[in-house]
């Protein structure tokens, strides 16, 4: 089944009835809350795309006393800013997720983790924490939000890389396992999600979890924040239901002549023209046939842009924000950059491009971190799908 | 849960404990893994990925040096995917490094080349990076040089600095393709925290980070007829330098070793053992005078406890880190610029020599004595004490090339005077050896009977738990010493800098009270320094260690006032310890240092 492009509003809905429905959650069952979300098929938007009632089961399950739960505020994906809008706009709803999630895992501390770029948000977020804490009293719950500003590195919004640079160290990716919901910060047990995740645990909450199931389609439900840009005559931010086309997406956002579309961003794939039809905008899952995942950014190119610039624009980012520490990403992205520079250039052979996406094979199958793993999206489909483009 | 896993490496099934990682497990079954940033002394960093595997059931390969085994888990070692991958990752490496192994100093210890080796990475056809860009070459250090165009960012230095060394000297700046290790502000490794005590080179596995050699000069010396060369060896390095020749770990080759140097054409060669023994009669001496000043004195200027001196990574970690304890420190001088004062003065004139002819060539375990015999305090004689100093790796790359055959050599004897030592100066090199040696001497001096251990063998103080606290309880003394009547003297012996600066964090905060404590900057005390033979790993310093305390057993004199020569040497020259010219030669002052 595939969904029509529906515009939906339900992140954006500034509804002023926090209060009650969190007294209306917290008068449940932990229990039921996550069955509630593990049955919504709610899954984290942060671009992993991880069950986000599994994910607070895991860290509620572990025994430590002392866990954490974390807005992923970071943001740092080139051309995406919906997390700045829903901050800006309902960041009571991001609230009230994390409180119920501190009362699922047992958490007395809540951090929001905001990309150095969006220290404009501070004082107005302050405010409204300020609010939520004597909301909080009221509740009798003991939590507490507190913002930690970013570092300013793209890397740091992966999620072990934010914790290490939370505790003040150099932000680097750690190894998993352990995973956050048992190792996150300093060691602890650690909720992290993503701004969205948060604000749609809250119109579940509300609506029930079974409106969410009935927005999208199997193994991506619910609606998502799209952040889109390029080339289209309405660049913007946009709520749309999982399942469409993205044949169906260029014909309402497209300028007519769009040759291919970037979704997810510089570590998301690049669809060209011939397979919108078939390419269906939602997580990975056995039945959406081909489906993509993705943290909102979707990035319309129509047939004046060169894909060799977009890639090397791509490529130039990863070598500049790679952290650097392991070989296959710190070295792979160079040599990927070099690489398509020397072909364009003649001074290596067009075969050379088979060379470099086995290299981008390598670097998916062995790098420490998602960056890493995740420039074989952009380089492949662009140098398979534009090869051409690539040589001359 | 149970405490055992069961898993299966390449069709092989294996019970390990839990929290075992993939690579241990292997290990277990005697299949190897190929490593580069993995160090069993470090936590695990998983940055290089050249020990990723294949499970069965994940498409994505997993790094087994980071990867805990788990029951179930079907593990490929060595499959098609992991083979292309790994080769990928050599010839990535290799991309980004200046491998110029003719010209470079790690060629044949080198982990990168043995892989590149391995995996016949030839001409791999990705764009050599090294010319794209820039990189600087630190060689202003008398110890270390630091070439970063031969890093691989395997961030071993790093860790070791900061995990084993609480020293922090080394940092990970800069990401992308431009990360890379580096000091504070960038300066060069002389000017920061950097205490040269070489740990880092000892597990660096490129050419990165290597000691500064002085071979040439060294041969310069021995070829030059004008010149008198004397050598001192190191406690440490008898029971090392066999392994950089090709032998296991643990033989004790001192004989050799001695015949060697004869061979390489020193002109007397001498052993710094003997002014280890020296260095137990100044320090214990010291030790009883300042507890005398503060038991009986009532002197509240003096300062206890008083810490060891001979390791010159710990006394400059201590400058830089705990400038409010430098008198603390014994003033006693480590054993190789006792050596070295003596050389140039009372062997000089023993012998006959102009000390302005004298070449003082020292044989150490250690790239920070490269370091201490540069230091302005180090003009005893009126000349530079020690002129080179040269590792153990070094020693054993000039019998090489001397086309020398080590194992056939016959076991030759140390030159006399300066030549003599007891055990108590041979267990210098491990840690806890020290304090060992210290207590064999002060118990008897101050109640004429020998420490009441069996054999005299101190086990309390021996071992390899980073921080050892050991008390002695002082009855019966001579009248002289009645002050010290029932004195449970209290010590400690810490190694790795790290472990002494836990110890003395206790010491400021006053949760720990002592009266001597024994420090040495490198794990294992000096048998790991860092200028030994690499690999180095829990079993090889254990090897060392027994070696070590093989020999004191096996030694008549085992106490280093009974040195024959030491009585001689106070008899002709010093006549006293802490004496006048001990002051001259045999003490030294400390400068306080920066704390970055
Ligand atoms: C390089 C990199 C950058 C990331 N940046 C962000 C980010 O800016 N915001 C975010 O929510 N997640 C980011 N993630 C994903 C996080 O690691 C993590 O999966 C996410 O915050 C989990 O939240 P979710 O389950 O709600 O999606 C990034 C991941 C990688 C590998
Ligand atoms: S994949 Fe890239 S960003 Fe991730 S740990 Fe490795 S070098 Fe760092
Ligand atoms: S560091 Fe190793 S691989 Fe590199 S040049 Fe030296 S010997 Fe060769
Ligand atoms: S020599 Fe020692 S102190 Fe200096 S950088 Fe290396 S490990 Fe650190
Ligand atoms: S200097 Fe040596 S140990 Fe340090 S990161 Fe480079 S290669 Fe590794
Ligand atoms: S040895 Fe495992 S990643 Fe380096």
């Amino acid at each position: 089944m595939i969904k029509n492009l529906k515009r939906l509003d339900l992140i954006f809905k500034n509804e002023q009835d926090t209060e009650a429905i969190l007294e209306k959650t917290l008068a449940r069952s932990n229990e039921e809350i996550v069955n509630d979300l593990i049955d919504s098929g709610l899954k984290g938007r942060g671009g992993a795309g991880f069950p986000t009632g599994l994910k607070w089961r895991l860290a509620a399950d572990d025994p430590a006393d002392e866990k954490y739960i974390i807005c992923n505020a970071d943001e740092g994906e080139p051309g995406t800013f919906k997390d700045r809008e829903i901050l800006s706009s309902v960041p009571n709803k991001v609230l009230a997720g994390m409180a119920v999630c501190a009362r699922i895992i047992g958490s007395k501390q809540g951090f929001i983790y905001l990309r150095n770029e969006y220290k404009f948000l501070v004082p107005g977020l302050e405010i409204v924490i300020s609010e939520f804490h004597e909301l909080m009293d009221r509740l009798n719950l003991e939590f507490r939000v507190a913002i930690f500003m970013g570092s300013g590195a793209y890397i740091c919004g992966e999620e072990s890389a934010l914790f290490e640079s939370m505790e003040g160290k150099r932000g680097e990716p750690r190894n998993k396992p352990p995973y956050p919901t048992n190792f996150g910060y300093k060691g602890k047990p650690t909720v992290i999600n993503n701004v969205e995740t948060l604000a749609h645990t809250y119109s579940i909450f509300k609506y029930g979890p079974d409106k969410f199931r009935d927005l999208g389609i199997k193994d991506s439900r619910g609606s998502k924040v799209f952040s889109v840009s390029g080339d289209t005559p309405i660049p913007g931010i946009y709520e749309l239901e999982f399942g469409m086309t993205l044949q169906k997406f260029v014909d309402d956002f497209g300028d007519g002549d769009s040759k291919a579309v970037q979704v997810g961003g510089a570590s998301g794939f690049c669809v060209p023209r011939k397979k919108f039809e078939k390419t269906i905008i939602g997580y990975q899952g056995k039945l959406t046939g081909v489906s993509l995942p993705t943290g909102g950014s979707m990035m319309i190119f129509n047939s004046s842009r060169s894909m060799y610039n977009v890639l090397r624009n791509y490529l130039d980012f990863f070598v500049e924000e790679s952290c650097g520490q392991c070989t296959p990403c710190r070295v792979g992205t160079q040599q990927l950059l070099l690489g398509i520079e020397a072909v364009k250039r003649g001074e290596k052979p067009s075969g050379y491009l088979d060379k470099l996406l086995e290299l981008a094979e390598t670097m998916r199958l062995t790098a420490k971190c998602g960056l890493g793993q995740s420039v074989a999206n952009s380089f492949s489909s662009i140098v398979e799908n534009f090869r051409e483009e690539m040589i001359y | 849960m149970s405490d055992q896993v069961t898993l299966k490496i390449d069709g092989i099934s294996v019970s390990v404990k839990r929290g075992t990682t993939v690579l241990d497990a292997a290990k277990t079954i005697n299949i190897r893994i190929p490593t580069l940033c993995h160090h069993e002394d470090l936590c695990v960093a998983g940055n290089c990925r050249v020990c990723v595997v294949e499970q069965t059931g994940t498409d994505r390969l997993i790094p087994a040096c980071a990867m805990p085994a788990a029951d179930g888990m079907e593990i490929h070692s060595n499959s098609l995917k992991v083979r292309n991958a790994r080769k990928q990752i050599v010839e990535l490496l290799v991309s980004e490094h200046r491998a110029e192994c003719t010209t470079c100093y790690k060629n044949g210890n080198c982990e990168l080349q043995a892989l590149s080796h391995e995996y016949i990475i030839g001409e791999n056809g990705y764009i050599n990076l090294i010319p794209l860009k820039e990189y600087t070459i630190d060689y202003y250090s008398p110890s270390i040089i630091k070439d970063d165009s031969k890093c691989i960012r395997c961030q071993r230095c790093v860790r070791t600095c900061d995990e084993l060394q609480g020293v922090g000297a080394l940092t990970v700046s800069h990401k992308g393709s431009e990360m890379k290790i580096s000091t504070f502000m960038d300066k060069p490794i002389y000017q920061v925290v950097c205490t040269n005590c070489g740990q880092c080179v000892n597990r660096c596995p490129t050419g990165a980070l290597v000691e500064r050699h002085y071979i040439d000069e060294v041969w310069a010396a021995i070829y030059n007829e004008k010149k008198f060369v004397v050598v001192q060896t190191a406690p440490a390095v008898r029971v090392a330098l066999a392994e950089a020749l090709g032998h296991e770990p643990g033989e004790i080759v001192t004989g050799k070793m001695v015949a060697a140097l004869r061979r390489l054409g020193f002109d007397a060669v001498l052993d710094t053992d003997f002014t280890a023994d020296l260095t137990i009669i100044e320090e214990g001496h010291e030790l009883l005078q300042r507890l005398k000043r503060a038991l009986k004195d009532k002197d509240p200027d003096v300062k206890l406890p008083m810490t060891t001196s001979c390791s010159p990574g710990w006394v400059k970690f201590l400058e830089h880190i705990f400038p409010e304890f430098m008198e603390n420190l014994s003033t006693a001088k480590s054993p190789q610029q006792m050596f070295g004062a003596l050389a140039k003065t009372f062997y000089a004139s023993k012998i006959g020599v102009e000390p302005a002819s004298m070449v003082s060539v020292s044989i150490m375990p250690c790239t920070a004595k490269k370091y201490e015999a540069n230091r302005p305090e180090m003009y005893a004689s009126g000349y530079q004490d020690v002129d080179y100093v040269l590792t153990t790796r070094e020693l054993a790359l000039m019998i090489k090339q001397a086309g020398i055959d080590f194992n056939s050599l016959a076991d030759d004897d140390y030159d006399s005077i300066m030549g003599e030592s007891s055990g108590a100066g041979v267990i210098f090199g491990a840690t806890g050896g020290v304090m060992e040696a210290a207590l064999r001497t002060v118990y008897e001096v101050v109640t004429g009977r020998e420490v009441p251990f069996d054999g005299l063998n101190i086990t309390p103080v021996r071992g390899v738990e980073g921080v050892r606290e050991a008390s002695i309880l002082i009855n019966k003394t001579l009248p002289e010493w009645s002050f010290l009547e029932g004195v449970e003297l209290k010590t400690c012996v810490a190694h790795g800098l790290n472990n002494a600066r836990n110890v003395m964090k206790a010491v400021r905060d006053g949760s720990a009270s002592y009266h001597f404590i024994e420090i040495m900057a490198c794990p294992g005390g000096c048998l790991g320094g860092g200028g030994q033979p690499i690999p180095t790993s829990s079993d090889i310093r254990k090897r060392r260690s027994s070696a070590i305390y093989q020999e004191d057993s096996q030694k008549v004199i085992r106490k280093s006032h009974e040195n024959p020569e030491i009585v001689q040497i106070y008899k002709e020259f010093l006549i006293e310890p802490l004496g006048h010219t001990s002051h001259k030669l045999l003490h030294t002052k400390y400068t306080a240092r920066e704390r970055y």
